[in-house]
Parts: structure tokens; sequence; C-alpha cells
């Protein structure tokens, strides 16, 4: 049985050599603080809180399975660091025109599925609805979250963030982050 | 006494479109066997969709489900996606590579120009049914649609009639496609875009160059919209059906201006942190720094500083259609300047930067016209006798639009064509 106080105590990164099953308990703990926050940030409209999530070369890419299947490079959207995605989100408050709508995620399947030095390669499904001002949700989308998250200072962040997408036919837009 | 500045001299005109042209279904129909099943090439593939023989794409001519393939010898063909025998699809799949193409229903087998290999079972089993004779194999392949190419973009007809592409495009829709594809085509993307709305919206908006800077936000709010130095060109080919919206930069200035716009913004809150999505390399001899080549029915040929793409439009109802973009470099590109492609792809596309706006833009429209089906549009910055403009508020490419469509549909008196005053044409 692990010791509590070394388990709390324990401080990430934390290497392959390392997979015991309490350090397995506190990364899957950690990934999930992480991406709950990121879908409750874009759901609950606190797009100003989501850049803090990446690490300052974070970079975050929408974009289709088929275009992953293919080998083809070309997202949606992307952010080659956590400037552009600032850069996005202030565009969506001052710049963009869109019609009204709501996001709500669903997450789940939550795996880490390596660890890679200090990247810890996660893997999470999502199905996101939209809800527009005829007040009807629609499933708008639904993929798979492909992550490198680290941590800096104790807190996990997105090195690397990419959503794949199945729903390839974007309907009518995408402004928002997915 | 009015200061009013006077109108102009030439008399006021004004187009009125009805809206059930975006409604009824019937107008749907009836395009079906006019345009696209008409006199017109449509946009299918680019050849670098199909590099290899036995590689096929499906995809849409209107409503029709079609393939486009590469045959053994190299050639392209483009054919319906309909079995011979009862109707199933014979391609599922969106693209693959195959020796032949056979339905999974009965197995009937086509090669890759559509001709019929053979049928199970044609002698039947021990003497017993088969088929009927005679059988001609040659009478049951998959119809064939004419076939044209142009720089690596593949177009197809039903219309045995139709002139020769190069004369149905035009020289200037075939000086801008020889531009934009002036080497062998690189796949880098597709992005797929599902509107709700009738699919002449799409064809409207790229005629449109009066929203261009009043829909399409992001460049003023970021100080990066320089009209002093960009001059605007817009022109029709001699049927009024394409339409080429272009710009141009002046390059000495563009790299600068670009990157001190950034810095520099009208509001200093707004200026972009990364300014990378909007610097662009200098890769053509030309200044053109924006191109929206529309070519009907179907095709939008697009440049948007290093953002080369095309723009398939697929009607799928009266009120929804597919918008697919396929984004494309060159295979000699270096690494450097396909990486500027990508990037600068955040400007275009169905979250695009300048462009996102459109899909919502058309659907507020089918929104609103759904009822009232009798009530038409008003554009009234119209002149009929211009063919080429130097002025983005203009309605003329729209009008000129809507001038050949009524023509080729056969609807004479369904639309107030340009040349009605504006007196007469009232309250309605």
């Amino acid at each position: 049985m692990a010791n509590t106080n070394s388990l709390l105590e324990a401080k990430p990164p934390w290497g392959k050599e390392d997979q015991t099953w309490a350090v397995r308990q506190r990364q899957q703990f950690e990934v999930e603080q992480l991406l709950y926050a990121y879908v409750e940030y874009i759901d609950d409209d606190l797009l100003e809180e989501l850049p803090q999530l990446f690490t300052e070369d974070g970079s975050y890419q929408v974009i289709s399975k088929e275009n992953v299947d293919r080998g083809l490079p070309a997202p949606t959207m992307g952010c080659n660091n956590r400037n552009m995605l600032i850069d996005r989100i202030i565009s969506l408050r001052n710049a963009n025109i869109f019609s009204e709508h709501a996001y709500r995620h669903v997450l789940s399947n939550v795996r880490v599925k390596a660890v890679e030095g200090d990247e810890l390669l996660v893997q999470s499904n999502y199905v996101v609805t939209a809800t527009r001002n005829d007040g009807i949700a629609r499933v708008y989308s639904t993929g798979k979250y492909v992550d490198r998250i680290v941590f800096e200072d104790g807190s996990p962040k997105f090195k690397q963030k990419r959503v794949i997408f199945d729903t390839h036919l974007i309907d009518t837009l995408l402004v928002r982050p997915l | 006494m009015s200061t009013e500045v006077p109108h102009a001299e030439k008399p006021a005109q004004a187009l009125r479109v009805p809206y059930k042209a975006f409604t009824e279904r019937d107008y749907l129909e009836l395009e079906q066997d006019r345009i696209f099943h008409g006199k017109v090439w449509a946009y299918v593939a680019l050849e670098a969709e199909i590099p290899e023989p036995g590689d096929y794409k499906s995809t849409y001519v209107g409503l029709s489900p079609v393939i486009v393939t590469r045959a053994e010898d190299g050639s392209v063909h483009v054919m319906e996606n309909r079995c011979a025998h009862r109707g199933a699809l014979v391609c599922e799949k969106r693209h693959g590579n195959a020796s032949s193409l056979q339905c999974v229903y009965h197995q009937w087998d086509y090669n890759l120009k559509g001709e019929l290999n053979g049928v199970p079972f044609l002698r039947g089993v021990r003497g017993k049914g088969g088929m009927c004779k005679p059988f001609d194999k040659s009478q049951h392949g998959l119809t064939k649609l004419r076939v044209a190419t142009l720089n690596g973009i593949v177009f197809a007809s039903y219309s045995e009639e139709v002139e020769p592409l190069e004369e149905y495009l035009g020289p200037v829709a075939v000086e801008i496609i020889k531009r934009n594809c002036r080497r062998p085509l690189k796949l880098l993307g597709f992005q797929r875009q599902r509107i709700h709305s009738n699919w002449k919206l799409a064809a409207e908006n790229s005629r449109d160059p009066y929203h261009a800077g009043l829909l399409h936000l992001f460049l003023n709010t970021f100080g990066l919209w320089r009209n002093t130095s960009e001059t605007a060109s817009i022109s029709l080919d001699e049927t009024g059906r394409h339409c080429l919206l272009r710009t141009e930069t002046h390059a000495d200035e563009e790299a600068a201006e670009h990157a001190d716009q950034a810095q520099h913004a009208y509001n200093p809150d707004f200026a972009l942190r990364d300014a990378s999505v909007v610097q662009s390399r200098r890769e053509f001899d030309d200044n053109i720094n924006l191109v929206v080549l529309s070519v009907f029915p179907n095709l939008v040929v697009h440049q948007l500083g290093n953002a080369l793409s095309t723009r398939h439009v697929i009607p799928i109802s009266e009120n929804e259609f597919e918008m697919v973009w396929t984004q494309f470099g060159f295979v000699d590109d270096d690494e450097e300047l396909e990486q500027l492609r990508i990037t600068q792809g955040n400007l275009i596309g169905p979250s695009g930067y300048v462009s996102l706006e459109d899909g919502d833009a058309m659907e507020r429209v089918q929104r609103s016209v759904t009822h009232d089906e009798d009530t038409k549009s008003f554009m009234g910055m119209v002149d009929q006798n211009t063919r080429s403009m130097d002025y983005f508020a203009t309605e003329n490419p729209i009008a000129s639009f809507w001038r050949y469509y009524q023509e080729v549909m056969g609807l004479d008196s369904e639309f107030d064509i340009p040349g009605q005053d504006l007196a007469a044409a009232g309250s309605r």
C-alpha cells in the first residue's frame, strides 16, 4: 500500500521508470482535471481562461479525421503557439460575426496512453452539442483529443493539443475552440 | 434648397430576385436539368486527388453522384456512380484505389473507364436462369460524362454541345487558373462545410465584393486592412456567368506594412500577438494578393496570400448544400512555403478568419425567406453595361449571375432584370 504522504508529496514530472499504481492514479486525476477545465472554459464561455492551460509554445490544432487518415497536414484551425490561440479568442470576441450558439461537451474515455520523458500522451473522446437560438441541441461535432501534457510549476498544461474530429462536415462554421 | 449631391447620371437600375428561387424544390429540379446536366463544365476534382492509376474519388455534379477515376493508361474519367443493374452506388468510399469498380450488391464489375467487365451468372447455373439474350455489355456500362482538365483541375459535363473548356471559361478565367495552378499541385487538405441554405446563395456570395469589408471584420479590427495600398478589380466574362474579383497590393511595402500594422493597430488592444497568419511570401510574378474566381456553376478558385484552394459547391436540397475547400500547394514547395500555406489556412475555410461569417450570412437569408416566398430581394448597385469595375460597391456580378441563370433556366419574366427604373419597381 502506498504511503499517503508520499503520494501527496510526489511531484511531477514522472518518467517511464515510475509507473506505480499511485503514480498512475495521480496522472489520471491531473490530466482529467486539465481536460475538464478545458471543456468547462469553452462551454461556460470563459475563453479568456483557456490560454493559461497551454504552455507558451503549446500548439492547438483542430483537424479532420479525414485529413489525418490521408496524411494531409492542413488543419481547420491551427495555432502554432499560445499567442495564436489568444488571437483566435480576441478575434472571436471583437472581430468575427456569427450567430449565437452554446456548446456543451461530453468528455469520456480519458486514458494516458504513454509516458515519454516529461510528456504524457493522453487520448479522450468528446461529443459537443451546439444549441442555437432556436433552442434545439444538435450534435455539432464528435471526435477525439490527442494531447501531450506536461507540468509547469506543478500544474498540468497542454504542450500539444489536437482535436481530431470525425464529424468532418463543419456545420455552418467553426469559430470557438473545440 | 437641397445640398444633396445629385445621383449619377446613368438611370437607376435594380435587380429583384424572388426568394422562391432559394426555397422551392421545383427550381432545384429544373437546375439539375438545365444547369448541372446542361451546357456547363462542372468542377469535380483536382488531378492531385487521383494521381495513380486505379485512384478514384466519389463526388457530385449537382445532385448526381459521380466517380472520378484515373485509368491504367493515365487518362481521367468521370462517370455516374450508379450501377447499371439496379441503381446501387458503385463506389461508397470517398476515395480509394481499385483495379476495377465493383458493385457490392451483385458484383457487377466495371473497368476504370466505366465499361462493364462482367456480370456473375450471366449464363445461369447448370443451364437454369441467367441473363436474357442478347445481352450487349457495351450498353450496360456506367453513364459517362465528358472530361476536360486545365492545369490539374478536372471538369466534367453531361453535354455533348457545350463549348470546349477554355472557351467556356473565357480568357480571364483561363489565365487565372494557369496562374494559380502553374505547377503540379500537392494536396494539403480538405475542409468540408454543411450550410443550411440554397446553393445559389454561395454563388451570390463569391460574386459579392460589397460585403467583404463589411461582414469580414478581421482585417479591419486588427488594423490590417490597407485600402490605400490595394487596388480592387472585378471582371465578368462575356456571358456574365463567371466573375473574377482580385486585389493587388504594393509588393515593396507589403511585408513591412503587415508587420507594422500588427504592432501598431488602430486600437492597440486589437493587435495580433502573432502576425504569422498574415505574413506571406511573394510567390507570383504579380502583386495580386487576393483572387476569388467564380466559375459557373459550382467552382471558386481562391488565393489569399499563399493560401491556395478550390471551393466546390454541392447542392444537397433546396435549403442545404455542402462546400468543399481543397487546399493545395505545389509539389516543389519548400518546407517553409508549405508551412506558410498551412498557417495562412487559418484565414480561409469554415473557420477562416476572413471567411467564417459567410456560412452564417447565407443561413440568415434562408432562415428568413422560407416564408413569404413571393417577396423579392432588392439590389440597386447595378449598372448592366459594365463588365469591368475597379470599385467594390457594386452588385453587377450578382446581377450578371442572375441574368445568365434566368436565360439558361428559361425563366423569362421571373426576375426583374436591370433596366427597370426604381420608381416602377415600387415597394413590392
